[in-house]
């Protein structure tokens, strides 16, 4: 009786706890189909030919906002160009050259700790480091430098974890055949790491691209007549003119809202729908 | 002794070879403050194998890591003492390391092929050292495959995945690969213990084949393996401190016949290990 009493309440937790999971996983997933969702619904209905090639006109209450979409691409690019190499670089110098010792240690915490720095951080140190102290102005090249530091230490953490997943036996089979270290890195170690390496740098990457609070004192406009013609010109992003037309400008319709905010969506997701691809890509040609 | 009949009794291709390829003299190796080796003196005849047998734990590898300075690569090692390849000594500060891996190959105990063809295996080490001709490499690879017996078998997938080979192919391709470099010396730490005996008994044939022009070094766990395919034999065994010290080093026939140690002889009789 007791034996029996006990298998039931054994088998009603088991429910709950299934239950619980099932539910935390639904609280998680929902809210990201609704968001989407909605966007689709609300934003489709301005998306046209005008509204993705014409520049906005009366203060974005017209026009469209190719300005917006061109700007954030050529930082994507600004950001990838600065934060790739510098950060792959030190992923290889810390895993594969650094002694372990305390000052290795220190920079290893100091890494991780600044993924956690609030990006409005970012953006006031881009301020004070590259527009003012660098004098490179509110610029293309000022948001880039920022957003690549903001990304630099999520893209070193992944590219450290898949060099460090490469196995020993590799490393040691090409020494041992009187590779040099670099050579070993270059041509062993590398490729066996880059998809990791790129899926973490291309969702550091997107992650930047999207945010807002870096660009805001760096260079990005509320609108330009043209585009940028230079690295040092000022320009306009997605994320930032999603929040003007979102709360600066009274009167503005809705749906450009939720347009600009598609828009936005689809870029960040097609870069990294990218990035899977280029990952398949090695993982194929890896044999 | 049943393990020791037959085969003892081989003479080996070259009679007593006289050149001394590898020495060590006096050789101590620490790990930290951990002492792996202490006073560690041998000759190692060129052209000829020489297993180095033991119990486990005992310093056989690291023992075989000196050749090739690959116990470099861990942290806090230290060798003291000398270690010389043809009188020149390997852990001077001049030693070019490279250079030394190109003369002493290393093959390891799980068979380590890189993730790419069996071609690009076996070309690795010419295509690290500047050679990037084409048909020169494709000479190389037909003629070290060749040498490692597994040509044949491997031909017609000469451009698929070294890791589609069973572990016998792969291990006789990280043989291969070793052979590309042309080196003098090939270092083998336990090649066959991840081997069915199949695969491990061609693997023998292949070493015995390949100590006409190359001087071998073989550790093993494996008795009836030392007896079978070696020349010389070394007797390692771990001090009450955990260090590894030779016991007894001579011929193989030797040694396994008539061991001047107790130890040796309680070893290799399967009394302990």
């Amino acid at each position: 009786m007791i034996r029996s009493e006990r298998g039931h309440g054994a088998k009603a937790t088991e429910r709950i706890a299934f239950g619980l999971l099932a539910l935390a996983t639904f609280l998680v997933v929902a809210p990201v189909i609704y968001i989407v969702v909605f966007i689709l619904v609300n934003g489709s209905g301005s998306i046209s030919w005008e509204f993705l090639t014409q520049a906005p006109r009366h203060r974005g209450l017209e026009g469209g906002i190719f300005p917006a979409i061109v700007g954030t691409f050529y930082l994507m690019i600004g950001t990838l160009l600065f934060a790739l190499p510098v950060g792959v670089f030190s992923a290889i110098y810390l895993t594969e050259y650094a002694r372990r010792n305390w000052l290795t240690r220190l920079i290893n915490l100091s890494i991780v700790n600044l993924a956690g720095v609030p990006s409005i951080v970012f953006g006031l140190f881009g301020l004070g480091l590259f527009v003012l102290a660098m004098r490179s102005g509110s610029s293309l090249l000022a948001a880039s430098l920022t957003l690549a530091c903001q990304a630099l230490a999520m893209i070193i953490t992944t590219s450290r974890e898949a060099l460090m997943a490469v196995p020993r036996s590799y490393r040691e089979g090409s020494l041992a055949l009187g590779a040099t270290k670099w050579q070993t890195v270059l041509h062993v170690v590398l490729p066996q790491a880059m998809p990791g390496i790129i899926t973490g740098t291309v969702l550091a990457t997107s992650r930047a691209i999207g945010e807002t609070a870096p660009i805001l004192a760096v260079g990005a406009a509320f609108l330009l007549p043209s585009l940028p013609s230079s690295p040092l010109d000022q320009f306009m992003a997605l994320p930032y003119h999603l929040y003007i037309v979102a709360t600066q400008v009274p009167g503005m319709p809705e749906r450009t809202m939720w347009g600009t905010a598609l828009v936005l969506l689809v870029v960040v997701l097609s870069f990294n729908t990218m990035a899977m691809v280029v990952r398949w890509r090695f993982r194929q040609r890896r044999v | 002794m049943v393990i020791f009949s037959g085969e003892i009794e081989r003479i080996p291709a070259v009679p007593a070879p006289e050149k001394i390829k590898l020495r060590t003299s006096g050789v101590n190796l620490f790990y930290g403050t951990f002492q792996a080796l202490r006073n560690i003196s041998i000759e190692i005849p060129a052209q000829a194998i020489t297993a180095i047998i033991g119990p486990s734990g005992c310093g056989k590898t690291s023992f075989l890591r000196l050749f090739n300075r690959m116990n470099d690569l861990i942290h806090n090692a230290r060798v003291e003492g000398s270690v010389e390849l043809d009188d020149m000594p390997i852990y001077d500060q001049n030693t070019d390391v490279v250079e030394l891996r190109k003369r002493v190959g290393m093959v390891f105990q799980k068979p380590n092929p890189f993730p790419m063809s069996v071609f690009d295996n076996v070309a690795f080490g010419p295509r690290r050292h500047g050679k990037d001709n084409r048909k020169e490499l494709e000479e190389i690879v037909e003629r070290s495959l060749h040498r490692a017996a597994l040509l044949d078998e491997v031909k017609d997938k000469i451009h698929e995945s070294a890791l589609s080979l069973s572990g016998g192919q792969q291990q006789r391709l990280c043989i291969a690969r070793v052979l590309a470099v042309d080196p003098e010396v090939i270092l083998m730490d336990e090649p066959c213990s991840a081997l069915d005996p199949v695969a491990t008994l061609k693997i023998e044939d292949l070493m015995r084949a390949l100590s006409e022009n190359y001087t071998i070094v073989i550790v093993t766990h494996n008795m009836q393996q030392a007896a079978r395919v070696s020349d010389m034999a070394a007797f390692l065994m771990m001090a009450d401190d955990k260090t590894g010290e030779l016991v007894e080093y001579g011929p193989t026939n030797r040694v396994f016949t008539n061991p001047k140690d107790p130890r040796t002889e309680s070893y290799i009789t399967g009394r302990f290990g």
